[in-house]
């Protein structure tokens, strides 16, 4: 069944486009139906879940190798669960409004519900393998939906961009779960994070830790790969506000919570996080302010928020994590709502630009409501739940680890974010109404539903704080803590200092929303022209493309003789190197002194070859090869097989006659001389191909040959095979099979030719010299394979 | 001799694969100029040794290596053929593609090519690439390695363009080397072992005493396969050679040449050298990820669209022989499901790039765009196959990967864990960047816009089959894994091969022959 819950969003995509032909405007309402059914389907497990219990469900998948499709519910994936199928169904609500006149928009919820199931499968999946799966598919998604508005080459560049960055990290998450599967002994998440110290014990701790931490960065936007996300915002509204802030770019935060029990608690991963997580934390808090876009502000600040859900894990005390789930509950809320009420901003009045838009409240009663309400949480004012978890962020950075440090980085960042809240919640609806491109209107309940919605869920979630902390918050905890401790959230905790810091906050969060006009201009000016990792992002692929053509064209350089060159430099290199590595050459030199004209026909040889490299026509070269020839056959002859040397010797002076005719039929350079400096090179490296041959051949000469092959061939092929020539038996009868083979080869050839010359008077009249190679090589090949069988 | 598994003459099953499209293609040829006839042959023969090759598979599945000695004369004094689940998996996937292809070259090749002699030369090559795949005799691998290496010539040469031919001078020049090279490799071992069936040879090598000279000559086989299989640094004709030929010769020369290279490797490492050979086994790890790294690399630099394509190919090869270099069962597992994928993403990758090429009049990817409204159907598939390619789950190409960073971490070999990565990750960029400027990209809007490109069903047809086996693997991959599990348990256990190999039927029953009948009592 929870395969069911997984795989249902998949299934719906792939007809999404089909029901939006058949049903028109009510598209969006259909669809919606499935994640709404999707979170009633997960609500039922609160109750289990509150109370200690998990759900899990595996089949295999891949049986050989441990790695099962499996599914595992408790507090963390329940959480995470609910906001994905919850915040979904107003997504696709929303979504379905938004782009209702755009022609792909089929296209967009297919990959929007695939995305669904994708991240749904994330959080749910016990194995390391299917969590891996669907954390790529994931990646996979959301460059389909950051490029959807294909055209703009921002938009691409934004895709692909995401794309190299979570993907690459992707890679490393991958080994890395592999890593800690293997130290921990099994596939299954439940089983590793419960094996206590063992991972943390483990030689490969270090690797594995670095590799996760790359995985989750790159997916949750941490310093320095932080720049994807506001980049992202190319996508469409509904997009942004789904996947770059509600669910898929906490997936990084979702993992470090999850692996906490097992990888978490130790000096080094406090101190990453907690370094990573402030730095990305404050990055984010005044890139926010400093931007005047709706939609980029409220990206920076989700930047800013991962790095503080990130540094709150990375602190790991329990009051840390509870601020962190806490945070994490209210921020995809509040931010969901803010996107979309953002979004709703854009379509009623055709622009973001913060600086061009006030006085919208009267048009846009509901949007300014929901935008209200949300960013109200957002800043962290009471009853919301963004309150509370401002609250506890404050009682967490009060425990051992660097308190006043990290106490004024989280003053800082919250007093940051408050400022830009006030900003986007109020400003564009307040005082007198700006002239916009378009007339400012209301959308439809499409639009506002889904705003309103999580805008007042935050305010409940703040109000019954005993609920949905012992229902949601508390479990998840559980989950990440790796035990059941007792979770009560309250609003009101008494004079003290948490409430001392968020009152600080408040007024330094005021004095920056009165100087946020300067302030934005001011840090623009600065951070515009300075080099930043998204400039970085740029040299990097320029270099990594620069690298690979410069290696590229280094190695192919298309030059056929350089290609020879280092095949030969290879081969005197195989066959020397070891020799001089081991010096084990054994060699015992037997001149056969009667056959005192052996010494005759090595001259012979060396003389073919000799002039073959020094003398500069071609007529002569190819003369030489013919003599080299001959002196092979006549080695034949010398030792009893004669008929191998009558085919030698017309193969040669086959080759001869063809070749000296081809020369002269085509209009070749006669001479091919390649001066003295190449020719001395390309000698030493002929010259060591041909030394390293010949001491090879020697020490395997030296040795005795086993002849149980020629004294079966020898003893059976009259009395067997019926013939008196032990060739012509081994070449048609004993291993005919190769005869036959090279016989095909042959008649191969003989097509190959024959279909060259069929198109020949067409295509090759203008091929220049090309025809001077090409036929002959065929038949060349044949004569090769022949002479030698 | 026979140790009964099966029916009687069951060692026929592994000589159909062969024999059938060697037939076909003397069939063919002498249809010579009916193109129809020779097309419905091809159909008709590429079905057939698909089925035999299923057949053969489903055999050694259930009973064990299948072995035939040719002509009734035993291993090693004769020759033998034999399939273990290794060589039969791949006779049956190499096949299967092939069929596809030749499927989608019905509509997409243009008739005065095919007329020519392109059927009777893919059959010819079809043989080649099965009498490789269950050939059990070293000297008899080099004749099919011929047989495959002229009728890739006689291939890559139709159309007859000016860079054609150039390719294919290159190409045969380079090939020729290593051909000779490894003929000259097989005699040396003869030399030093009086053998050439490669189950004999695994005794009489481990028999040797492990100096220099066997050295050398497990390189000189490192060098010539591995030239075969495209491996650095010796890979230069293939990028050099397979973006000329038409679309459909790319596509079978990416799905199977290559592989036949990687699989003589793999086969004589494992059958041959399985404990000698030290120094070609050390380097290998190297040359494997050199491999990897630089043909990703590569396929980021290019803008020709079917060289990138052939530089993924030549990735791929890296890939697949740096599971050999671990050696583990895990790492074959990898190996051997990465080359099926492989023969798969391969063939429809050139497919796909023939398309798209052919509707964006245009070659180079810069000056491709606008093909994600012109043409949905190759954007799906396109995106389908690389993404496969580059390893990204749930694809088939990701499964090999898990397995081969697994076997890597387990072995402590970081080097291939981090080439592995590397080079999906260059690949992912390469994909990426391809998929945005080819598909997404908006054709410039003075550009007169093209009519939208008709293909045929066939053409489309198979690539989308393709794209789905690719899919459809990697959602359910039990079988694959199964097959590749069973094929590299047996690679490292090879005993039940050489036993059937050296005791294998003959050809020729002995009561055909009142001699020969004595010989079968021996």
């Amino acid at each position: 069944m929870l395969l069911a819950g997984v795989l249902a969003p998949f299934v719906l995509a792939v007809f999404a486009p089909t029901v939006k032909r058949v049903a028109g405007p009510a598209t969006g309402w259909l669809l919606a139906l499935l994640p709404a059914a999707l979170t009633v389907y997960f609500a039922q497990f609160i109750g289990t879940v509150s109370s200690g219990g998990t759900i899990t469900f595996s089949t295999p998948w891949v049986s050989d190798l441990s790695i099962h499709l499996s599914f595992y519910v408790d507090g963390l994936s329940l959480l995470f669960a609910l906001l994905i199928s919850g915040i979904g169904t107003f997504i696709v609500l929303y979504a379905a409004t938004y782009l209702a006149k755009h022609a792909d928009l089929g296209r967009f919820l297919m990959f929007i519900l695939m995305f669904m199931g994708s991240m749904l499968g994330l959080v749910l999946a016990d194995n390391v393998v299917t969590l891996f799966v669907f954390w790529e598919l994931t990646s996979i998604t959301s460059f389909l939906l950051i490029g959807f508005n294909h055209a703009s080459p921002r938009s691409r560049r934004a895709a692909l961009q995401a794309l190299v960055v979570t993907g690459g990290g992707g890679l490393a998450l991958l080994a890395g779960l592999l890593l800690m599967a293997q130290a921990g002994g099994s596939m299954e998440l439940s089983t590793l994070l419960q094996s206590g110290d063992l991972l943390r014990d483990h030689p490969h701790y270090l690797a594995i830790l670095i590799l996760v931490l790359m995985g989750a960065f790159t997916k949750s936007a941490q310093a320095p790969f932080h720049f994807w996300l506001p980049n992202a915002m190319e996508a469409p509204t509904p997009v942004s506000a789904y996947l770059h802030s509600a669910t898929m770019v906490k997936a990084g935060v979702y993992l470090l919570a999850r692996v906490n029990p097992g990888l978490g608690g130790t000096e080094i991963w406090q101190t990453v996080l907690v370094a990573f997580g402030a730095v990305t934390f404050l990055i984010g808090a005044v890139l926010a302010i400093r931007n005047t876009d709706l939609k980029l502000m409220l990206a920076q600040t989700t930047v800013a928020s991962l790095g503080l859900l990130v540094f709150l894990i990375g602190l790991g005390e329990e009051v840390a994590l509870e601020a962190a789930m806490a945070y994490l509950f209210a921020h995809s809320l509040f931010k969901g709502a803010l996107f979309m009420a953002a979004g709703s901003v854009d379509h009623g009045t055709g622009t973001r630009e913060i600086t061009r838009l006030s006085g919208l409240g009267k048009a846009m009663p509901i949007t300014f409501a929901a935008a209200a309400l949300a960013a109200v949480s957002m800043s962290g004012l009471p009853p919301f739940i963004g309150f509370i978890a401002k609250e506890w962020v404050y009682k967490a950075t009060m425990g051992d680890f660097w308190p006043l440090a990290i106490t004024g980085v989280a003053i800082l960042g919250n007093a940051l974010m408050f400022a830009v809240a006030l900003l986007v919640g109020f400003k564009p609806f307040l005082g007198r109404q700006s002239e916009t491109p378009k007339h400012p209107h209301e959308g439809g309940p499409g639009l506002w539903l889904g705003p309103v919605t999580l805008a007042a869920l935050g305010l409940l979630a703040g109000l019954f704080n005993g609920l949905s902390g012992g229902l949601l918050v508390g479990p998840a905890v559980w989950a990440v803590a790796g035990e059941q401790v007792s979770v009560d959230l309250y609003l009101w905790g008494g004079f003290k200092t948490p409430l001392f810091l968020s009152l600080a906050t408040i007024a330094l969060g005021i004095v920056l929303l009165w100087r946020s006009r300067a302030i934005s201009s001011t840090l623009a000016a600065t951070f515009d022209r300075m080099w930043g990792p998204d400039r970085g992002y740029d040299q990097f692929l320029d270099l990594l493309i620069g690298t690979a053509r410069t290696v590229t064209a280094r190695l192919q350089t298309g030059t056929l003789r350089h290609y020879l060159l280092v095949t030969m430099l290879i081969v005197a290199a195989v066959l020397l190197l070891p020799v001089a590595q081991m010096g084990d050459l054994d060699i015992t030199f037997r001149i056969p002194a009667t056959d005192f004209y052996i010494f005759g026909i090595a001259a012979l040889a060396l003389a073919g070859g000799f002039s073959i490299a020094v003398f500069r026509s071609r007529l002569i070269a190819i003369l030489s090869m013919g003599v080299l020839g001959v002196a092979v056959a006549l080695v034949f002859l010398l030792f009893s097989a004669p008929d191998l040397a009558f085919t030698q010797l017309m193969v040669e002076t086959l080759s001869v006659v063809i070749l000296a005719l081809v020369i002269a039929r085509l209009p070749i350079y006669r001479s091919d001389w390649r001066g003295w400096p190449r020719a001395v090179r390309d000698s030493i490296i002929a010259g060591a191909v041909g030394v390293g041959f010949t001491l090879l051949l020697l020490s395997i000469t030296s040795r005795t040959l086993d002849l149980a092959l020629s004294e079966y061939f020898a003893a059976r092929s009259y009395t067997e095979a019926y013939g008196r020539n032990i060739v012509n038996v081994i070449l048609v009868d004993f291993r005919a099979l190769d005869t036959f083979g090279e016989i095909a080869v042959v008649v191969i050839a003989g097509v190959a030719v024959l279909s060259l010359l069929a198109m020949g008077g067409r295509s090759l009249a203008g091929a220049g010299r090309a025809p001077d190679s090409a036929p002959d090589s065929a038949p060349d090949s044949a004569v090769t394979g022949k002479e030698t069988s | 001799m026979f140790d009964g598994s099966g029916f009687e003459g069951a060692g026929w099953l592994v000589v159909w694969p062969v024999l059938i499209p060697l037939l076909g293609a003397a069939l063919a040829a002498a249809a010579w100029g009916r193109e129809r006839t020779q097309a419905t042959i091809s159909i008709v023969v590429l079905g057939a040794q698909f089925i035999s090759a299923a057949v053969l598979f489903d055999h050694v599945w259930s009973h064990g290596v299948v072995a035939m000695s040719m002509g009734g004369w035993p291993a090693p004094f004769g020759i033998a053929l034999a399939a273990d689940p290794f060589g039969a998996f791949l006779t049956v996937v190499g096949s299967l593609v092939a069929l596809a292809v030749v499927a989608h070259s019905l509509g997409a090749t243009d008739a005065e090519h095919r007329r020519a002699g392109f059927f009777p030369l893919i059959l010819a090559l079809m043989a080649g690439v099965a009498g490789a795949f269950l050939t059990s005799d070293i000297f008899n691998l080099y004749v099919w390695f011929e047989v495959t290496l002229i009728s890739s010539f006689g291939l890559i040469v139709l159309g007859g363009r000016r860079e054609q031919i150039d390719g294919a001078v290159k190409y045969a020049f380079l090939n020729l080397i290593a051909t000779t090279l490894l003929l000259i490799a097989i005699g040396l071992l003869y030399g030093l072992t009086g053998t050439l069936n490669m189950a004999d040879l695994s005794g009489a090598v481990a028999a040797l005493p492990q100096d220099s000279t066997l050295e050398t000559v497990g390189l000189l086989f490192l060098v010539s396969l591995g030239m075969k299989a495209a491996l650095f640094p010796l890979y230069f004709w293939l990028p050099a050679a397979y973006h000329t030929p038409l679309p459909t010769v790319s596509a079978i020369f990416a799905a199977l040449l290559t592989k036949v290279g990687v699989y003589a490797l793999i086969r004589v490492f494992m059958v041959v050298f399985p404990d000698s050979a030290h120094l070609a086994r050390e380097a290998m790890i190297w040359v494997a990820v050199a491999t990897m790294v630089l043909g990703a690399l590569g396929a980021l630099a290019e803008s020709d669209i079917r060289r990138f394509v052939s530089f993924t190919v030549v990735s791929g090869v890296g890939v697949m022989v740096g599971g050999l270099a671990i050696g583990t069962e895990a790492a074959f597992l990898g190996t051997i499901f990465y080359i099926v994928h492989s023969i798969i993403v391969s063939a429809a990758l050139f497919i796909a790039a023939g398309m798209i090429a052919s509707a964006g009049n245009a070659t180079r990817i810069e000056d491709l765009a606008g093909l994600y409204k012109r043409a949905p159907y190759l954007s799906v598939a396109f995106l389908i196959v690389g993404l496969s390619l580059a390893g990204v789950p749930p694809l088939a190409g990701f499964w090999p990967k898990v397995y081969l960073v697994q076997a890597g971490l387990e072995a402590g070999s970081t080097i291939l864990v981090v080439g592995i990565l590397l080079s999906g990750f260059l690949t992912l960029l390469a994909v990426g960047r391809a998929f945005a400027l080819i598909f997404w990209r908006a054709a410039p809007e003075d550009a007169p816009t093209p009519p939208a490109p008709e293909f045929g069903n066939l053409v489309k047809g198979s690539l989308g089959a393709l794209a789905a086996l690719t899919f459809l693997i990697g959602l359910y991959s039990a079988p694959v894994v199964k097959a590749s599990t069973r094929a590299a348990a047996d690679l490292l256990a090879p005993d039940a091969y050489i036993e059937a190999v050296l005791g294998a039927p003959r050809a020729v029953t002995a009561s055909d022959d009142p001699v020969l009948g004595k010989e079968v009592t021996e």
